[in-house]
């Protein structure tokens, strides 16, 4: 057991890495090839769990890849910032899964099953490897296994568009690790060194270089791409709506939120809130950004008749949130981020999983075919309401949270504007969801649409499941909440 | 009273609330099977009135029994307590529930409207969400239940589902929602900012911690976005939302919604606020004009109303304007008088509007002008609504005499004579735009020459509103113990 614990650092990424071969070997049984990935995400998630655990209970893990020292060896480091995600990551990936079966089975293609869950596995992998490392060359390799992953997964889908969009996402997403890339680069030649730890305590040295701020340009823009920051999200709407169900949900919930995830990494612990807020002013640059992409994507929201293009839309501006929080450059500011990474997967993976169930059954989720479904489908609009209530923010709801915590940073840092914008903003969420309730609950089927039966239970589950995640960590707020203290201390105070 | 009481406070406060949200599921189930779903809903109604009762002796002798349900994030609270101003709404809402359910069931059934089981569900709901207003302990809880009742009035208003009914209800949810969230949350949370507390305290939370400025802002705030409370210029979804079917005007738009916004308003005032520190703003004196030109405008606008829902409704505009003069007046009789009047106000409203309903489903009738001679025929119900009329207007030997009486004195007390005139132009215009529909029923031939004898609404349209007619009567005699009750708001 204690070898098991010593090496659990290790094993949330090489599980899911090694399982993926495996599965993909497994490509003439599909349903042997689902049960493989299924128990590699739970034991994955069991993993997070034991390391949840290490960590409250003995603070910061630092792991050293096949034992060599680092700053010549590669480090993973898992401390109360990183955590939160590695969690985020691992629970969506497990709980996604049960609902892949019929989801995937009816979405994809038979013969390519075992690819897709192998690069299901491998998008996980991915995004959990960046998460745990504390090597910035690293964060750049699995930023590339993730996002090629990704392109495969969102190709699979039903709608040809599927390709193109990946083609789309694939442009970006490239542009995107070479800013990283090239990011890093600019570090290593001025420090010499990729360990995350080491470049905090070496960059303020050479923190006034041409080349410092360059490499802190290139880092911020990148990742913006990859996060989805407006007006750098463009591949995300066509991606999340024509990828197939179930990867929607599952990047819906993680993909961003890794991102955002390595922008505070590198602009809190490795530049440090010196560097960034102070000096280069990095506060007046994201919140413009922030409210814009806030505004704009929620108003293109409110226009869209396909209901999945709809929350991909609803997503960038979510996005606006997170940096929001961030550029308030304030410990509760950046609480409110990351409870808000949490908040926001378990909702949209709801409000995603719903529109799959829809999907399953009527095969689209246009407003027009979605005209009185709920009569049919009641549980799973119930569940869509539900969460499309966390999503707006009401109270009682896990939204709440972060709306009642991005309000009270910008009243502490004396922004009443933006206060009053915040609220503005969540009007707008009210509309968009507002169309869906009103088309499924108060407007008549369509003439000769055919009557449908509510999803199966295997869908059902998995989307009550966050339905109540949203509703319970709304009302006992304790345990999000404290995660979120801890990692905003953590990456407030940086590295030293 | 005693022989009724067999629940702690405490507890039933929890049932009062359960049981409307239970009863919710229980409707929606049952929708198969109409008169097991019908039979359940009053069942609910009276259930929840029981709970309701359980808590009023422990209030009668001035305590506050409450109960809190979660803590969100430390001094942020779901919690409910039960002063005397919120067991008089609780009371008026959900006993008022159980006729307005007989008779949603005549009315229904008797006008042919469809999809009963929505209608009811949501109906609970309100009423679960009223009753939340009126118990809640502190203003985010308020704002919470405030919100639900929102909500769920909507699909209620939208229920014929013609264009007209979805117009009115798009107008009904988009000022409710926009006041509430743009106004009202703000105020909330610039409070909850500054003071660090948002409980109903006695004497208020705002002194000492908010300067005059900054409150006298707040206070437009509030009282603009309790959207409920229909304040010129913000009035417009209350007569947008007489699309509903009428058991939903006479229950929601004439006590339940309605007076959830003048109580909000009451609460605001005399918690929030206090009295003493209202009387050091600014602006409290110009939402007091405000309040008094909405009273004198609203009144006009209902004499020139031909549809007679549409002219109660603006009547309803016009006596909620009262109630919010009446907290602005900043005396405690005024007040208390304000308080009387959501009591008064609702008996009286509900008996017109159920008789308005009661003429629909007999004769199709909407219109004023057709309603000539009607008396003749439909004679309990235009006796009714006669009765009805003399409450709003306060005429004795109605309630409605008292609260006016109370908020008249009021403003001489707080040196208010401009205020003591608007009170009775309005009077005057009440009894010509309510009394006109009485007259012209009784004293006028049919115009559609109509000669068959009585024939009155089914029993269960007819029954209700003559309880109610009488409830307008019963409340002149007992107005003293209901005043007693909310002098225990100053009490603390």
């Amino acid at each position: 057991m204690d070898l098991l614990i010593q090496h659990l650092p290790a094993l949330q990424v090489v599980l899911p890495m090694l399982a993926a071969p495996i599965v993909m070997l497994m490509a003439r049984a599909p349903r042997l090839a689902w049960a493989a990935t299924t128990l590699t995400t739970w034991l994955t998630l069991g993993v997070s769990i034991l390391l949840v655990q290490q960590v409250l209970l003995h603070g910061s893990i630092s792991y050293h890849m096949g034992g060599w020292v680092p700053p010549v060896g590669i480090e993973y480091f898992v401390d109360p910032a990183n955590i939160v995600v590695l969690l985020i990551i691992s629970l969506m990936g497990a709980i996604s899964m049960p609902f892949a079966l019929r989801s995937v089975e009816q979405e994809v293609d038979k013969a390519k099953h075992g690819l897709f869950y192998a690069a299901f596995l491998l998008a996980n992998c991915g995004l959990l490897g960046i998460t745990i490392t504390g090597d910035a060359f690293n964060i750049f390799v699995f930023f590339e296994i993730s996002a090629l992953a990704s392109y495969a997964l969102i190709a699979m889908g039903k709608d040809r568009r599927a390709v193109m969009s990946s083609y789309q996402y694939l442009v970006m997403g490239t542009v995107g690790t070479t800013f990283l890339l090239i990011g890093i680069g600019f570090m290593y030649i001025m420090t010499g060194t990729l360990n995350l730890i080491d470049l905090a305590q070496r960059l303020p040295e050479v923190n006034d270089t041409g080349t410092i701020r360059a490499a802190f340009a290139f880092l911020v823009v990148g990742i913006s791409l990859k996060l989805a920051l407006f007006p750098l999200h463009l591949w995300l709407p066509n991606a999340y709506t024509y990828a197939p169900s179930m990867i929607t949900v599952f990047l819906s919930a993680t993909a961003t939120k890794v991102a955002i995830y390595v922008l505070l990494r590198i602009i809190f612990s490795v530049f440090g809130y010196e560097f960034s807020f102070s000096e280069l002013n990095l506060g007046y640059v994201l919140m413009p950004l922030a409210m814009l992409g806030i505004l704009i994507p929620s108003i293109v929201a409110i226009f869209q008749t396909n209901i999945k293009r709809m929350l991909a839309y609803s997503s960038v501006a979510q996005v606006g949130y997170m940096i929001l929080g961030v550029s308030f450059a304030s410990t509760l500011g950046l609480m409110a981020s990351v409870v808000h990474l949490f908040n926001h997967a378990v909702t949209k993976a709801a409000l995603f999983m719903a529109l799959a169930c829809i999907i399953y059954r009527v095969g689209g989720v246009s407003l027009d075919r979605m005209a009185g479904i709920a009569k049919q489908m009641p549980w799973t609009m119930a569940a869509f309401v539900l969460a499309g209530l966390s999503l707006i923010g009401i109270p009682l709801t896990v939204g709440f949270v972060t709306k009642w915590h991005l309000l009270l940073a910008a009243l502490e840092g004396g922004l009443w504007p933006v206060a009053v914008f915040l609220l503005g903003t969540s009007l707008l969420a009210t509309i968009y969801i507002w169309k869906v309730v009103e088309a499924a609950y108060l407007k008549e089927p369509a003439e000769g649409a055919q009557p449908v039966r509510e999803a199966p239970m295997s869908l059902l589950l998995p989307t009550w499941a966050l339905t109540v995640a949203c509703l319970y960590f709304g009302i006992d707020t304790s345990l999000p909440v404290d995660l979120a203290n801890r990692a905003a201390e953590t990456l407030m105070g940086g590295y030293l | 009273m005693n022989q009724v009481v067999f629940l702690e406070p405490a507890l039933a406060i929890q049932l009062a609330l359960a049981i409307p949200a239970l009863g919710t599921v229980l409707i929606a189930l049952t929708g198969r099977w109409p008169n097991l779903r019908d039979t359940l809903m009053v069942a609910t109604a009276v259930a929840m009135f029981t709970m309701v009762l359980q808590v009023l002796p422990e209030v009668l002798a001035g305590g506050r029994p409450g109960v809190t349900l979660f803590e969100l994030f430390p001094g942020l609270r779901i919690a409910f307590e039960v002063e005397p101003l919120g067991m008089l709404f609780g009371l008026i809402a959900s006993g008022l529930w159980i006729i307005t359910s007989l008779y949603a069931i005549g009315y229904m059934r008797g006008a042919g409207e469809a999809n009963h089981t929505r209608f009811h569900a949501c109906f609970a709901v309100a009423l679960f969400a009223a009753v939340g207003i009126a118990f809640a302990q502190n203003m985010f809880t308020l704002f919470i239940f405030y919100e639900i009742l929102t909500i769920s009035t909507y699909p209620l208003v939208a229920h014929k589902q013609n264009v007209a009914a979805k117009m009115g209800a798009r107008t009904y949810i988009g000022l409710l929602l926009g006041t509430s969230i743009g106004f009202q949350l703000v105020a909330i949370i610039a409070t909850w900012w500054m003071t660090g507390s948002l409980d109903f305290t006695d004497g208020g939370i705002m002194e000492g911690h908010v300067g005059y400025g900054m409150g006298a802002l707040l206070l437009v705030l509030y009282m603009y976005g309790i959207g409920k409370a229909a304040l010129m210029p913000f009035h417009r979804w209350l007569p947008s939302a007489m699309v509903a079917p009428t058991p939903v005007s006479a229950l929601l738009h004439a006590v339940a919604v309605v007076k959830a916004g003048v109580f909000t308003v009451l609460k605001v005032a005399t918690y929030l606020f206090g009295l003493d520190y209202l009387s050091n703003l600014w602006t409290t004196e110009v939402i007091m004009y405000i309040a008094a030109f909405s009273l004198l405008a609203a009144s006009t606008v209902a004499l020139q109303k031909d549809n007679l829902k549409a002219r109660l409704a603006y009547s309803t505009v016009s006596q909620l304007s009262y109630i919010t003069l009446g907290a602005m007046l900043v005396s405690q009789l005024a007040t208390i008088g304000g308080g009387m009047h959501i009591a008064m106000h609702a008996f009286g409203k509900i008996t017109l509007f159920f008789c308005a309903g009661a003429i629909y489903v007999a004769s199709k009738k909407t219109n004023i002008s057709e309603m000539d001679g009607i008396g003749r025929r439909m004679p309990f119900t235009m006796g009714a609504f006669l009765l009805g009329a003399l409450c709003v207007i306060g005429a004795p030997p109605m309630g409605g005499l008292w609260s006016k009486w109370h908020l008249v004195v009021g403003a001489a007390d707080a040196g208010q004579v401009l205020m003591i005139f608007v009170f009775m132009i309005s009077t005057l215009l009440n009894i010509a735009y309510l009394l006109t529909p009485v007259v012209r029923a009784f004293m006028l031939p049919p115009t559609d020459g109509y000669k068959g004898g009585i024939k009155e609404a089914p029993l269960l349209c007819v029954v209700p509103l003559s309880i109610t007619a009488l409830g307008c009567v019963a409340l002149f005699f007992i107005a003293d113990p209901l005043r007693n009750m909310l002098a225990g708001i100053f009490a603390g």
